[in-house]
C-alpha cells in the first residue's frame, strides 16, 4: 500500500462538522436557547480553561481523568480544559452573581474530554444545558425535567423515556448499614451493573441484620414503571427517615411529572446512581428509540457551591447537542432556492442583490472570469438583465 | 412468551451457543437455523420480533453495550475484561462454567520478580497480582497460552481451566485459583428502560430454566 501523508488526520474523538450538519447544528442551537430564553434562563459563556482547583472542585475523580490538563506558562499553575461546563456554571452562581434570589443560567459549548465515554468515541462533545440555582424543593426539580423534555422535543427526538432515581435512598440505606467506604464501593460497582450474584454474595459476606440485607438486596429489582415506587415503600419500610423522605421526594417529582408530560414515559430506577459523588437528589437521564446510551441528563446537586464559599440549593441537566442533531428529525425550514447574480458594479444590480439579501434570500454573485452554470452552482433562480431592468428569472 | 416489540440477542457460537438454547427455547424462543451449519450472522426465530445475532464471544459486551444487541451472553471471564460498563449482569445462567487460574509447569513457584504472565486476560491478571502485592510482566497471546511456560516465552499463564486435560497433556499444572467463570445474561441499559417489560418477562423466564437445570 502506497504510503499518503497523513496530516489531514484528525486526533481519534475529534471531529468536525461540514454542510449541511454544521447548519443544522447551528439551527437547533438558535432554537435551544430561544427556548431557554423564553423560560427565562440566562446565557453565560464561562472559559475554555480554568486552573485545575476551580474546575475539579466537588466533582470527585470521574472528572479529573477525563481533564486534559496544561501547565500555565504565566503562572507556573496547572490548567484544566472544561469537560463538563456545570460546575463551571455552579461557581459562577456561587462566586460572581451571589444573589439569594433563584437564578436560571444557560450555557453552550465545547467540551474535550480524555477519554471518549459515548458511542462512536467522541472526546468533543457540544454541551448544552441549563440550571436552576437557589431553590431546594420539587418545583425546580420538576421545572429542569419539563425544560429537558421541551430541548429533546425540540430536536425532534420521537418517544422519549425519562429514567428518575434518587441518590438519597442508596446513601441513607449505607449508612444506616453501617457499610465501611471499602465494601461499599465493591457494592456501589456491583449496583451499577444490577449483577445480582454479587451484590447477594457481598451482602451475605457483610453479615447485616436480615431487614437490612432485605433492603439492600431489593435495590436493583426496584426498577420499572412508576408502581416501582409502590413496591419501594414497601420492600423498604424500615428504612431510616432520611430514606422515607428521599422516597418521598421522587414520588412527588414522579408524580408532577407524569401528569405534566404525556407524551413521554417515566420509568423508576431506585438503583441507578449516576454522578453519585456530587448529586444530592434526584438523578435522571433520557433515553430515545434509535440510541442504546442515555441523551440527556441531570439531577439535584447541592453541595457543589460550597467550594466557591456559597453551598446553593441547585438542580440542572445537560445533553450533546450533536447527538440531539444526529438522532432528532428537525424539520428543516424549506430553504428558498438560491439566486445567481452576475458579476458586475452596476448600482441597479447592486441594489437588488441587497434587498433580496435582506429578505432571507441566498445570492451568490458570480466572480469574473468564472464559468460555472446555474446548477453547478445550486442555484435555482437567476438574476438577468431585461428591458424593464435586472429581474430574478426562473431556470435556465 | 409474546413479543410486542423487536428484540435482538447477542450470542457466541459454540459451548455458549449450545448451553444458551435449551434456556431460550424455555422461555419460547427457538432459532430457525443452526449457526453450525448456516452462514448467516443473524437468525431469525420462531418469533419475528426475535433474531438472534451470531458474534465473537469477546465482541457480546460491545455489541450489548452500544445498542446494537438488546441482550446477550457472554462468560464472566469476557465481563471481567470489558470491565462491565454500561451493562447490566442481573443473571448467572450458570452455563459453559469453567476457572480462571493461574498455572505452569509442574512445581513452577509464584515467586520472583518481576514474573513474566502470558495470558488472553490482561486486566484480571494483571489486578490478580496487584491484589498479592506482585508486579509482573504481562503478554498477551491469543491462544495457546499452554505453549509460552514451554518455550520460555513466559514463568506462568493465567488462563480457563475446565478439565485440566490441556495443562496435563502439556505437563502444566493449576496453581492458584482466581474466580470462578460462568456466563451471565447482560443487558443494555436503554432496552432495560425502553423494553423494561419485555426484558423482564425474558429474565424471568431464564431464571426459571436456571433454576430447573439445578
Amino acid at each position: 500500500m502506497k504510503r499518503q501523508n497523513e496530516h489531514w488526520l484528525l486526533p481519534e474523538g475529534i471531529d468536525e462538522l461540514l454542510p449541511p450538519q454544521a447548519e443544522q447544528v447551528e439551527q437547533l442551537r438558535r432554537q435551544l436557547l430561544d427556548l431557554y430564553h423564553s423560560w427565562g434562563y440566562q446565557l453565560v459563556m464561562p472559559p475554555l480553561v480554568e486552573y485545575v482547583e476551580s474546575l475539579l472542585t466537588g466533582t470527585g475523580a470521574d472528572l479529573d481523568l477525563k481533564t486534559f490538563k496544561l501547565t500555565d506558562q504565566l503562572s507556573g499553575r496547572m490548567m484544566g480544559l472544561r469537560a463538563d461546563m456545570t460546575p463551571q456554571v455552579a461557581r459562577i452562581d456561587a462566586h460572581k452573581l451571589c444573589s439569594d434570589k433563584p437564578s436560571r443560567l444557560c450555557y453552550i459549548g465545547n467540551v474535550l474530554w480524555t477519554r471518549p465515554d459515548g458511542f462512536g468515541g467522541s472526546r468533543s462533545p457540544l454541551q448544552v444545558g441549563a440550571e436552576l440555582f437557589g431553590h431546594d424543593g420539587v418545583a425546580s426539580d420538576v421545572e429542569v425535567l419539563t425544560l429537558m423534555l421541551e430541548t429533546l422535543k425540540a430536536a425532534g427526538l420521537p418517544r422519549i423515556h425519562f429514567d428518575l432515581g434518587h441518590v438519597g435512598i442508596y446513601r441513607g440505606l449505607v449508612e444506616q448499614a453501617g457499610i465501611s467506604s471499602e465494601d461499599e464501593m465493591v457494592l456501589f460497582d456491583a449496583l451499577q451493573r444490577k449483577a445480582l450474584p454479587e451484590i447477594e454474595s457481598l451482602i451475605a459476606e457483610l453479615e447485616l441484620d436480615s431487614d437490612m440485607a432485605d433492603m439492600l438486596l431489593a435495590l436493583p429489582s426496584l426498577s420499572g414503571d412508576i408502581s416501582t415506587l409502590d413496591d419501594a415503600k414497601n420492600r423498604l419500610a424500615k428504612a431510616s427517615p432520611e430514606v422515607k423522605a428521599a422516597l418521598e421526594n421522587l414520588e412527588q417529582i414522579a408524580t408532577a411529572i407524569a401528569s405534566r408530560v404525556s407524551e413521554a414515559s417515566v420509568h423508576i430506577d431506585i438503583a441507578e446512581l449516576r454522578a453519585y459523588h456530587y448529586q444530592t437528589g434526584i438523578v435522571f437521564a433520557a433515553f430515545a428509540p434509535g440510541s442504546g446510551t442515555e441523551i440527556a441528563r441531570g439531577g439535584r446537586y447541592n453541595d457543589i457551591g460550597r467550594a466557591f464559599g456559597r453551598a446553593r440549593p441547585a438542580t440542572g441537566f445537560s445533553t450533546d447537542l450533536r447527538v440531539l442533531s444526529e438522532l432528532g428529525s428537525v424539520q428543516q425550514a424549506q430553504q428558498p432556492t438560491r439566486i445567481l447574480a452576475p458579476w458586475g458594479e452596476d448600482a441597479e444590480l447592486l441594489a437588488l442583490v441587497n434587498s433580496l439579501r435582506q429578505e432571507g434570500r441566498i445570492v451568490i454573485q458570480e466572480l469574473p472570469g468564472q464559468d460555472v452554470d446555474m446548477v453547478a452552482m445550486e442555484c435555482g433562480e437567476v438574476i438577468r438583465k431585461t428591458d424593464a431592468g435586472w429581474r430574478v428569472e426562473k431556470g435556465n | 412468551m409474546q413479543f410486542d416489540t423487536p428484540l435482538t440477542i447477542a450470542l457466541s457460537k459454540g459451548r455458549i451457543y449450545k448451553q444458551t438454547m435449551p434456556l431460550l427455547k424455555h422461555a419460547g424462543i427457538e432459532p430457525l437455523d443452526d449457526p453450525e451449519t448456516s452462514r448467516k450472522l443473524i437468525l431469525d426465530t420462531n418469533h419475528e420480533q426475535v433474531k438472534l445475532v451470531i458474534i465473537r464471544a469477546t465482541d457480546v459486551p460491545t455489541y450489548v453495550q452500544w445498542g446494537a444487541a438488546d441482550v446477550g451472553v457472554a462468560g464472566k471471564d469476557v465481563l471481567l475484561e470489558h470491565g462491565g460498563e454500561g451493562l447490566y449482569e442481573p443473571l448467572d445462567l450458570e452455563i459453559a462454567r469453567c476457572r480462571l487460574m493461574v498455572a505452569g509447569r509442574y512445581g513452577a513457584s509464584l515467586e520472583g520478580d518481576p514474573l513474566r504472565i502470558a495470558t488472553k486476560y490482561v486486566h484480571s491478571a494483571r489486578d490478580y497480582f496487584a491484589a498479592r502485592g506482585q508486579q509482573v510482566d504481562i503478554i498477551k497471546l491469543y491462544g495457546s497460552m499452554e505453549l509460552a511456560p514451554l518455550v520460555g516465552l513466559s514463568d506462568l499463564i493465567v488462563d480457563l481451566v475446565e478439565s485440566g486435560n490441556t495443562l496435563k497433556a502439556n505437563g502444566l499444572e493449576p496453581l492458584e485459583h482466581i474466580a470462578d467463570i460462568s456466563s451471565r445474561l447482560v443487558i443494555n441499559k436503554a432496552a432495560w428502560k425502553m423494553k423494561h417489560n419485555t426484558i423482564m418477562q425474558l429474565t424471568d423466564l431464564l431464571k426459571q430454566a436456571v433454576e430447573q437445570n439445578r
